[in-house]
């Protein structure tokens, strides 16, 4: 299934030097089939993604952004087209792509170390010693300001807490990109903002590759250098990729006002709801 | 009893409140502490004894009166609780004097059972847990292997003793392979449940981190289908320990089924009686055993 990885211009693509991105979406498909009915979600979607990018994906729901985080996450397989991260096709899930999860994901079983130190038991466990694991472990929950609360159960934090131990454990696995399911969906409004503030500073301290599914158009702008909008399903695929020139640090206050900010922030609400407005909204008008 | 000693100063303190022509500022009035204080950590816990130990025993003793009433009569064909007394004091008195081969206190015999229990119902918890997880994980076991299933837990447990007698030629394994067919059945039935109803983020959190099989059952699969695993494990305890009694009876030995059998034979109605309220006491007490260590083990289980 290795589609070949030849030069190759893409008007939604960004030029790359000999196509070879970090990670790069190679005009994949993806169909779910149903017993005789088949949906196609996706169609030729295409994207390459340089490292230490931060790249958010926005679309209304059901246009199949999830299921491109999926994709790269090795979840679910491909129906046409690769995917390659660093020239090695994708197709099992593993440690080097970390997914942050929507709703945390946290072994409810285990305390806040314990779900961390699952994944860096496994992750380096033939490569470092006990003590070192123990103080990587430590290490990334102090990165999330989790390390007091390391002896709870996730049923004793709140919602931001945990989805702050989820990002530590997908840190924790120092993954080639991170994955971020709508990992503040279903967080309060302040809660999020700090959460957005601590992915921002994490970014900057450790320049991971990140893709960040979302819909809220705030965050991706704050957080993101670009933000592929998808088009609605099904057979979704990339209607646009916006260049959000922001420069860094960024600070939320400063941001509200500036006119990149604002000017970009009108693309994507743009691109959202005149050009590809989801068909209920339409049919409601 | 605290509410009672404390309500007439609560009376006191606002009827005070009321009779004041000024309207006074609302005012906290220090109610008095019991003088016991030294003790009143005990007053919940004996509320509580009081509560669910005192209606138990009521019924008992009402039991017990109606049934020395009905069976006060010489005629009687079963005994009265008087009788029993008189007739099987030594086995209620002492479960574990020993005065000859066959003739032990019903604590040791009630031990030899529970023995075979713990074989059979070990065996049947580590069989049952590794099939029902095969069951529960795989599609195809689950189509091969539960229609046999759901039509072999139908057979009762000692229509299984003819066959183990033939196969193992032996009293003792016999009885225990009846145990552990009896509780194998819930065990494999709601572990596969509870492997099916693991949530698919856990299986996606295992498969990024490629947990392997082994890690998977060990770190996933059993904490998370725990609360059901237990469930079937308290249900299988129940059912050994009915079984036993019965296997015991057709296979003789030491153990209480064939004690009651033994007092059938010659007519010693009364210890029959005692070994009943052995046997349930006993069997009360395995539930609460594997609820508690159920309840202790699946601490924290219960996602957010």
């Amino acid at each position: 299934m290795i589609a070949p990885v030849e030069p190759r211009s893409h008007t939604l693509e960004m030029p790359f030097a000999a196509g070879r991105s970090f990670l790069k979406v190679d005009r994949i498909s993806k169909s779910f089939s149903r017993g005789s009915a088949t949906t196609e979600v996706l169609r030729e979607v295409s994207l390459g993604i340089e490292k230490g990018e931060f790249v958010s994906i926005i679309g209304h729901s059901g246009c199949g952004k999830s299921t491109l985080l999926n994709l790269v996450a090795g979840l679910t397989q491909v129906s046409h087209g690769a995917i390659l991260l660093e020239d090695h096709e994708v197709n099992a899930p593993g440690p080097e792509r970390a997914v942050v999860f929507q709703n945390h994901s946290l072994l409810p079983w285990l305390t806040v170390y314990e779900n961390v130190a699952l994944a860096v038991d496994k992750v380096f466990g033939s490569r470092k010693p006990r003590a070192e694991r123990r103080a990587w472990v430590m290490h990334n929950l102090e990165l999330v300001q989790m390390a007091h609360a390391k002896d709870k159960r996730p049923a004793e934090i709140s919602g931001g807490m945990k989805q702050r131990v989820g990002i530590a454990r997908a840190l924790s696995m120092e993954p080639k990109v991170l994955l971020l399911d709508e990992p503040f969906g279903a967080l309060d409004a302040l809660t999020r903002a700090h959460l957005q503030d601590s992915v921002m500073q994490i970014h900057a301290r450790l320049g991971n590759t990140v893709i960040m599914i979302t819909h809220d158009v705030d965050e991706a702008v704050l957080l993101s250098d670009r933000i592929v909008m998808m088009t609605n399903g099904p057979a979704a695929t990339i209607g646009e990729i916006l260049d959000v020139q922001l420069p860094r640090p960024r600070r939320r206050l400063e941001l509200v006002a500036h006119p990149i900010y604002l000017a970009m922030r009108e693309a994507v609400l743009k691109f959202l709801y005149e050009r590809h407005a989801q068909p209920a909204l339409l049919a409601a008008e | 009893m605290s509410a009672n000693a404390n309500r007439p100063q609560l009376v006191v303190a606002s009827g005070a409140r009321l009779g004041a022509s000024k309207p006074a500022p609302s005012v906290i009035v220090p109610l008095k502490r019991p003088k016991d204080s030294r003790w009143a950590f005990l007053r919940p816990m004996f509320v509580s004894w009081l509560t669910n130990i005192l209606p138990p025993l009521i019924v008992l003793a009402a039991g017990l009166i109606v049934w020395e009433l009905a069976c006060s009569s010489p005629k009687s064909s079963l005994p009265a609780p008087s009788k029993i007394w008189t007739d099987s004091r030594d086995l209620i008195v002492d479960p574990f004097f020993v005065a000859g081969p066959q003739d032990i206190g019903l604590g040791l015999r009630v031990l030899t059972s529970l023995e075979r229990v713990a074989i059979g119902f070990g065996l049947s918890a580590v069989a049952g847990v590794l099939l029902g997880a095969l069951v529960g994980q795989s599609v195809w076991a689950m189509r091969g292997l539960d229609p046999i299933f759901q039509i072999l837990r139908t057979v009762p447990p000692l229509a299984w003793l003819p066959i183990s007698l033939a196969a193992f030629r032996d009293a003792n394994p016999s009885a225990i392979f009846v145990i552990f067919i009896t509780a194998i059945w819930p065990i494999i039935i709601n572990t596969a449940v509870g492997i099916r109803n693991i949530p698919q983020d856990y299986r996606n959190v295992a498969a990024v981190l490629r947990l392997n099989p082994i890690e998977f059952f060990w770190r996933i699969m059993i904490p998370s289908a725990a609360p059901y695993i237990f469930t079937g494990l308290r249900i299988g305890i129940g059912l050994s320990w009915l079984a036993i009694v019965a296997a015991e009876m057709l296979t003789g030995g030491v153990g209480i089924g064939f004690f009651i059998w033994d007092a059938w034979n010659s007519s010693r109605l009364s210890d029959i009686v005692v070994a009943l309220a052995y046997i349930g006491i006993v069997g009360f007490i395995l539930d609460r055993i594997v609820a508690a260590v159920g309840h202790v083990a699946t601490r924290g289980t219960q996602a957010s």
